[in-house]
């Protein structure tokens, strides 16, 4: 590139590192937290607030009492199930955008089992154990329809997963306002409230936090083992590095697609069976926050880490609290939470950089 | 179907239409110089909310969309800087910068949400205006609807008939030949990757101070992603895409029509307003299937971070 000079003086370069930096990549996520602190005191201030005060409000007084974490661990759920799904798949380049769509078909199927048995003589253990099924089959389903365009058509998978959100939020919509309605909800876009039956137990006294918390950190377990010790996992990490080489080596590209699909679509559909049969206890229109998208940027700061997907998914819920608590107590909109979220991904993957480069002053000459 | 309602139809096609063909045009740009940029969604949000807040205070319009082409702009800049100069992944900056957008026009929208704006007339065009079945579709429309031909006319001109049409072609196509030429590869990248955010956020504003002239959030509703769904079936050329934002128009605009024939069909609304998203998923299929149409017509370096080595 040509270059301007402006006499002697030294300029800002970034060089090539002869090799990536391995402490950068975990520093990275830690300088875009730090970053997106910053911006959230600048954008406190920006909005005419005290900027420590927002800060204390937004992120110290949700985790001020043992409630307050169980919630946080409760808005955590959805995030870690959903977001281990998804580095499964991201890691052989699989890009599974539409999580979003997949939690909302698993709820919505959940919700159709619960509802089935609905002051039925049927064995009532058996609710739950269906209900699980049944979420984690709706998310796989309308996650297969991105896999099966992709392995047959070469058709691209962001888009597709994509479109299907906007469509599986108006196939619940069209749901809670006619077939799933509660018939004696006055008409509103809900459906009836589960019975003691279809809702996941409580896993303490006086909390929200229930059973599908257990299920998130055996999701990260599994992801554990399947990506660091099983071949397959093995395989599918060599074809996101390059899938020239996968092929090369003969492993299965198109079960791949599969495999990062189907397996993000059934911890999706499993997150909205843990939304319908947990905190919102019936299915609505809005039974999905954002999950599927928040998730999206929970699997990119923990670098597709099962590890650090426990711990960005909390950073990720803090967020979501915290914007309830500017609301109520900063009146401002919830929304914020989502500028913290985008703030926080596009830092990181601004300061990923330095993973492979590195700044150094360089001569310039006259 | 007697004349009156074609005409309305072809009218309401070419409005629907309007917003895709001002951003996918924009996002074509881009491409055509090797960046995808998946943001599309955010910065037609974040054009749309500040062009309603720009018109809403100053009462004018036009600096709303100048506004909002300046909003769109600003965060195409954003997702340059990452992606251009600090070499990011283009595939997960463009979802960052969809997040952001969405959710930074969601916060500042909230204020407006109660509001309505003035609607703004059209142009009419004297005599042709008063064309049967045509008249109204091509002739007495949006201001921005006009610049969309425009637009769409300078673009095949500056790609296929300018020299920096060739030069951004072959930025995209090899970006290490045209440095060794000579060529400004990552500033060039940037305009074009300006122009897309640009065109976005002028595609925003429409929706937000011409089409519905209100503002909510989310009312977007994946436009953008299927701006950019536009630029692969139109395998990157811009009267395909012209046409192709004229189909998507006219499935947008069905579900209006059947609702409003009064004919006794038991469709429920829903399903109608997903139409456009399946219509993707067809278009995108029908376009792939043949592995090579797309191979063959995208951009070689498109996604690829390229930097010079000075």
């Amino acid at each position: 590139m040509r270059q301007r000079h402006r006499g002697n003086g030294q300029v800002l370069r970034l060089e090539r590192r002869p090799e990536a930096s391995q402490a950068m990549a975990y520093a990275s996520p830690l300088i875009a937290v730090v970053l997106m602190l910053l911006g959230g005191l600048l954008l406190f201030a920006m909005l005419g607030r005290d900027p420590l005060e927002g800060f204390r409000v937004f992120f110290i007084n949700p985790l001020s009492d043992a409630y307050g974490i169980s919630e946080l661990l409760l808005k955590a759920t959805p995030l870690m199930l959903c977001a281990i799904g998804l580095a499964i798949g991201f890691r052989a380049n699989v890009w599974n955008i539409g999580a979003e769509g997949q939690l909302i078909v698993g709820a919505i199927a959940a919700s159709a089992v619960a509802l089935h048995f609905y002051e039925s003589d049927a064995s009532s253990v058996l609710v739950l154990p269906l209900m699980v099924i049944a979420g984690a089959i709706g998310g796989m389903l309308w996650a297969s329809i991105p896999a099966l365009l992709k392995t047959r058509f070469d058709t691209n998978e962001i888009l597709v997963s994509l479109m299907l959100v906007y469509v599986a939020q108006l196939l619940v919509s069209w749901l809670v306002h006619g077939p799933m309605m509660d018939p004696d909800g006055f008409n509103f876009p809900q459906s009836r409230l589960f019975e003691d039956s279809a809702l996941l137990p409580i896993l303490f006294e006086g909390t929200r936090l229930n059973l599908a918390f257990v299920f998130a950190i055996g999701a990260l377990l599994v992801g554990y083992v399947f990506m660091y010790r099983s071949f397959a996992g093995f395989q599918m990490q060599v074809a996101g590095q390059s899938r020239d080489a996968a092929r090369y080596a003969g492993f299965p590209v198109r079960r791949m697609v599969w495999v990062g699909l189907l397996g993000g679509g059934a911890l999706a559909g499993l997150a909205g069976m843990s939304e319908v049969a947990g905190p919102m206890g019936q299915i609505t229109e809005h039974v999905s926050n954002n999950y599927g998208f928040a998730a999206i940027i929970v699997a990119f700061v923990a670098r597709l880490n099962p590890i650090g997907i426990f711990f960005a998914s909390l950073l990720m819920a803090l967020l979501y609290l915290g914007g309830e608590q500017a609301q109520q107590y900063l009146a401002l909109p919830s929304s914020i939470s989502n500028v913290f979220q985008g703030m926080l991904l596009m830092f990181l993957l601004g300061s990923d950089v330095f993973i492979g480069y590195r700044v150094r002053w360089r001569e310039v000459a006259a | 179907m007697d004349a009156t309602i074609i005409g309305s139809i072809l009218f309401a096609t070419i409005v629907a239409g309007t917003p895709l063909i001002i951003v996918a045009l924009g996002q074509l740009i881009a491409e055509k110089s090797g960046v995808l940029n998946l943001g599309a969604e955010g910065m037609m949000a974040m054009g749309a909310v500040s062009a309603f807040a720009v018109t809403l205070h100053s009462g004018s319009p036009w600096l709303g969309v100048l506004a909002g082409m300046l909003a769109g702009a600003a965060m195409a800049l954003l997702f340059a800087i990452v992606v251009l100069t600090l070499m990011g992944n283009q595939v997960a900056s463009g979802l960052a910068l969809s997040i952001l957008g969405v959710g930074l026009s969601a916060f500042i929208g909230k204020a407006y949400e109660s509001e309505i704006l003035p609607a703004v007339g059209a142009i009419r065009i004297p005599l042709l205006a008063d064309l049967p079945i045509v008249g109204r579709a091509l002739f007495e429309q949006q201001a921005l609807t006009y610049f969309s031909w425009a637009l769409f006319a300078a673009i095949v001109w500056f790609l296929y008939r300018s020299r920096s049409g060739l030069v951004l072609r072959a930025v995209g196509e090899s970006p290490s030949a045209a440095h060794a030429i000579g060529y400004p590869v990552i500033r060039i990248r940037y305009l074009a990757t300006l122009f897309g955010g640009a065109m976005a956020g002028i595609g925003g504003s429409f929706l937000s101070v011409f089409y519905t002239p209100l503002w909510v959030e989310g009312m977007v509703a994946g436009r953008g992603w299927i701006a950019i769904a536009l630029v692969v079936f139109a395998t990157w050329r811009p009267f395909r895409v012209l046409l192709g934002a004229y189909l998507f128009g006219g499935v947008m605009v069905a579900q209006l029509f059947v609702q409003g024939s009064g004919l006794e069909i038991n469709i429920p609304s829903q399903l109608l307003s997903s139409l456009p998203y399946l219509a993707t998923i067809v278009v995108l299929v029908i376009i792939s299937r043949d592995r090579n149409t797309v191979r063959l017509n995208a951009p070689v370096s498109l996604g690829q971070p390229y930097r010079p080595e000075a």
